[in-house]
Order: C-alpha cells, then structure tokens, then sequence
C-alpha cells in the first residue's frame, strides 16, 4: 500500500483537450433561450441607440475622418466599425464576468457541474466559448442593422464574423481572469471602469488614434481592441486591412495568455 | 473470504495548515450497504465527502471505486469514479432557471448521456421524489423539501453504483424528512449503497447498516448501530431533572448508576437497571423523571462530549 497520495497537481499544467464542455455550454444554452429577449436587448438596444446618436448626430458635425493612411471616409462608418469591436467586447466581458460569477459563485452551478464527471477546466473553457458565442450572437444582429442601414456594402463584412469570434474570445479568456480573482460584483466595476472604458478611448473606437499624444499612440498599438479595430475598420470599406498578420498575432496571443492565466488562476481558486 | 467492498477509503488525511481535518480515516462501503459518517460539526464529514470526489486533494492515503470493471483510483480516475457516482451536497445548487424536469435533463447531459436516454427517466425520477405534479414548476415554486428531494432525483439521474449524501435532511422540517427517509430506505432496498454524513442521530439509527462516528477528523468508533450502543453504553438513561436535582450528581445516589452526565439542569444516570434509581426518587415530587432506553445520541455525546460546536 502506498503511504501517500499524489502530490497536488501543478496549477500551471496545461490544458486537456476534450469536448466535456459541450453539455455545460448547453446549459447556458439553455436559459438563455428562455431569457433571450431581455438579453439581447441589452446587449443590442444600447450599442445601436450609441451608434445613432454619435453617428448621425456626431456626424453631421463632423462629417468625414481621415484614416491613417490617408483616406477619408464618413464618420458613421468609422465609428461603426469600431463600436461593433466594442460592443463584441462589452457583451463577451459582461458575461464573463456577471454571469460567469453568479454561476461560479453565488448559485453554486460550476460545483454541482463538478460533482458529475466534468472537470473545472472543461467548466472555464465552456464560459469561454459561450461568452464568445453570446458576443458574437449580439453583433451580428447589430452588423445585420447596420448593414440594413446600407453603412456597407462590402462583402469582405463578411468576413467580420471569425474576427468578431476571436475578439469575443479574447475579451471573455480577460475577463475570466478578473472572475477567477473577484470576491464580490464589485471588483467588476473597477474592470470596467479601469480597463474597459480607457481601452475604448484608446483603440481608435470613436475618433482616429492619430489624435493621442505620441505616448498613448505607441501604447495603444498593442492593445488588443485596437488590433480588432484596425481589422475591422478597412473590411467595412472593402479592403484588406494592412499589417494583417500582426494584429491577428496580437489578438492570438492576448487569447492565449489570457485563457491561459484565467484557468491557472481559476484551478487555484477552486484548489482545496 | 468477504465480498469486496465497492467503495474503500484508506488512511486518509488532510491538513490546513497546522489544522488536521481528516486523521488516518479508513473504511469501506460494501455494496448494498448505507454506510453513516457522523460527526459534530467541523467534524471532517464534508472534507472527507469531498476528498472521496477528488474534489479535495487529500494529503495522505487512498480512495478507490471496485466497481464491476478495475479498480479505479483516486485522483487519476477522478472523472470515471465520479461517472459511478450520485451527490447531494449539503446546499442545494438546482438550477434556478429551469423546471424541476429541466434540471434532471441538463444534469443527466453531464454524464455524457443523450437525450433519448435521460428523457424516459425523467418522469421515473420525478414519481420517485414524489414530485410529478412538478415537472415544470420552477425552482423558486419548490419547498426545502422538495427541492431536497430534486436534489437527490438529480443525484440519481446517472443511475449511480453510490450515492454520497451530505447531510440530505438538514434544514427540513418532519414530514419532509420522514419522505426523504423513506425515499432512501426504498433505494438501499434495491440495493443502492449510500455514504451518508449526518448529525441527527435518529436518521443514523434509522438509515445506516454500519456507522462510523467521527470527531476532529478522527475515527472514534464503527459498526452497526445496535451492536454500537449496545458495547459502548449501559442499557438503561435515567434523566432527572427539576429544583435540587443537580445536587443528586454528588449524593450516594450516584453508586445505583455506573455512570453519570450532566448537561445544563438534568442529570443523566446510565445504568443497567433504572428500577432502584426511580424506586430511591420516588419520594421527591419536585423532581421529574424519565426512563428510556439508551440510544445512538448517548453514543455519540459520550464519544464527542457535550460541548457546543461552532460552524466552522
């Protein structure tokens, strides 16, 4: 007989593949089709009543903006092409963070996940992708509304649904991380406030980055909605965005890291 | 040569700290059997749940399910062991979103189940845990009992070798104890075996076919319930209580019992025979009596003493 067990298993191991996330995104699957009005109202009505707002009403003010590269083009589809990263961003870190919390933390749902053959990390990949999947579902019905608005017509706009995925999965693998740590709901609101709102403001959303102080320009190239925006910007005017390869690399890598720390972070909180 | 247990637990042991939860702790769950871990609060009941699960690393020993294939070994058979197994956990985590029949469904979905297997049980285990009428009620429409009683439905949703059960019955009120009571006696009839941890001495007695009574992690005794108290305790209590009865604690009267307690006003006599005690008091009005015979709760004040436990 062995005198002792296994030592604990290191947080820092990497991930097991499998598909034992599949039935806990189902789960979320699931009451979110009996809670889907609500839901997408929230995460539909205010990025659209933003973009009316600002675009139209801005817009007329401002009329057209200058790209880095020299192109004008209408302050309305400048900026709805970087509120639709935004909004991908609100939604996927919204659920990540509320959500995943009230699931993890306050009804107890990961620990009676866990008592059937399903492990934490399959639990934290689920969140992941069913984030994701709910940011992506809320900005394609906003990219169908402003595509019904005629702000574009290029078919490349097709091509904004993998980018939106990646952005929603790089903003729900950051904002799991912020989960793992968080004692109560109020430790979101400095995430929002502290990192959300700024990154916003920074990333080439509402006006070009041009405009920041050469500090906050060379900072805000790495972060990682600006990459989407730089992405997203020129698929809206029918174009391939220049230095492709480089803000994909950006996004991949928050991804990544993030999901990475969030699972550590996640094992080391649920370690007893 | 006895059957092989289903279910063994060896020399198990965590510690927080200089704090040692769980103590050496052994036994084994036959098949069949319902199998008692009871215990004061902050006992070790619930770490010794949850090291059982994998859901705690244990620091030292062994867990392992002989199930009808090999030997499955905690913690690197975690998810097969776990396959094999119900649980009811001492807070009830339903889904709040979905009906009772939901919740059945999206659970079973965990176990890897398809739908076409777990939709022909659902209405089995809803009739089960006597709540049909039920089936697409919402969580927040269900009593305590009740949603104990989904709780255990859910449990059972895998059709499990085992059932570990952390204090199923705690917080309800009598009618819904006796129901969950029944409902578990019928499944060790079909031969479910079940780990129950509980401290409400009579759902032991009453359940359990072997019992261990566990204190500050350690192992203070095991066995059958009867055999339990009949080795351990005198026969007869005698409770006396009333003006002037703590006073008969230091009288000659305390030579007619082989023991005695006292807990806040009453005198406890045990004894082989109350008849002389009761025949001696007689002629003392002022104090009140009972005679009954003793029971698993002298067991177990007499193992754990009578101090008060805070939750830990």
């Amino acid at each position: 007989m062995r005198p002792t067990a296994t030592p604990p298993l290191s947080i820092w191991r990497s991930p097991r593949p499998s598909l034992r996330w599949v039935p806990v995104f189902r789960r979320n699957l699931l009451v979110w089709r009996k809670l889907m009005l609500p839901s997408l109202i929230g995460n539909i009505a205010e990025p659209l009543i933003t973009l009316v707002a600002f675009g139209f009403g801005l817009g007329a003010l401002v009329g057209q903006v200058q790209l880095a590269n020299g192109q004008a083009v209408s302050y309305l589809v400048f900026l709805a092409s970087g509120s639709i990263c935004m909004s991908a961003m609100n939604a996927a870190s919204f659920e990540a963070l509320y959500s995943a919390f009230s699931r993890m933390q306050v009804q107890r749902t990961w620990d009676s996940i866990m008592n059937a053959p399903i492990d934490l990390d399959d639990v934290v990949m689920a969140e992941m992708l069913w984030a994701s999947f709910k940011s992506l579902f809320a900005t394609v019905v906003i990219l169908g509304v402003m595509l019904a608005l005629s702000i574009s017509h290029s078919p490349y706009v097709l091509l904004a649904l993998p980018l939106l995925a990646l952005n929603g999965m790089v903003f729900a693998s950051i904002a799991l991380i912020f989960n793992a740590l968080a004692k109560g709901y109020d430790f979101f609101t400095y995430y929002f406030t502290l990192y959300l709102t700024p990154t916003t403001f920074l990333s080439g959303v509402f006006f070009p980055r041009e405009q920041l102080p050469p500090l906050l320009h060379t900072l805000s190239q790495w972060l990682p909605l600006t990459a989407a925006v730089e992405l997203m910007r020129p698929l809206f005017l029918g174009q391939w965005p220049a230095q492709a390869a480089q803000h994909l690399l950006v996004l991949l890598s928050y991804g990544a890291t993030s999901f990475y720390l969030a699972l550590a972070l996640t094992r080391k909180r649920f370690r007893a | 040569m006895p059957a092989r247990p289903l279910f063994s637990v060896r020399q198990l042991s965590k510690r927080y700290g200089d704090q040692t939860v769980v103590d050496k702790l052994s036994f084994d769950i036959e098949p069949g059997q319902c199998m008692g871990l009871i215990g004061p609060n902050g006992a070790g009941k619930t770490t010794t749940v949850r090291m059982c699960l994998g859901l705690i690393h244990a620091d030292e020993g062994q867990v392992e399910f002989h199930g009808s294939g090999a030997t499955l070994h905690m913690p690197q058979d975690q998810l097969a062991i776990k396959a094999r197994m119900g649980i009811v956990s001492q807070f009830d985590s339903l889904d709040p979103d979905f009906s009772c029949a939901e919740n059945l469904l999206v659970f079973g979905r965990y176990f890897g189940l398809r739908d076409a297997q777990i939709q022909p049980r659902i209405p089995k285990l809803l009739e089960f845990s006597a709540l049909s009428s039920k089936a697409h009620a919402r969580i927040s429409e269900l009593s305590g009992g009740m949603k104990r009683r989904l709780s255990l439905a859910r449990a059972l949703v895998n059709q499990p070798d085992l059932l570990l059960l952390d204090e199923p019955t705690t917080g309800l009120d009598p009618q819904a104890r006796h129901l969950m009571w029944e409902r578990l006696q019928r499944l060790v009839q079909q031969g479910t075996s079940i780990l129950l941890t509980t401290h409400f001495m009579d759902e032991a007695e009453r359940l359990c076919d072997r019992l261990i009574v566990i204190d500050h992690g350690r192992k203070m005794c095991e066995g059958r319930p009867r055999e339990l108290i009949a080795s351990e305790l005198e026969p007869e209590v005698l409770e006396v209580y009333g003006a002037g009865a703590l006073a008969l604690h230091d009288s000659p009267l305390r030579a007619l019992a082989s023991r005695t307690e006292i807990s806040g006003e009453t005198v406890f006599f045990y004894t082989r025979n109350a008849q002389p005690l009761l025949q001696a008091l007689s002629g003392q009005t002022q104090l009140r009596t009972l005679r009954r015979p003793a029971n698993l709760e002298d067991l177990f004040l007499k193992l754990t003493g009578r101090q008060i436990r805070e939750e830990s």
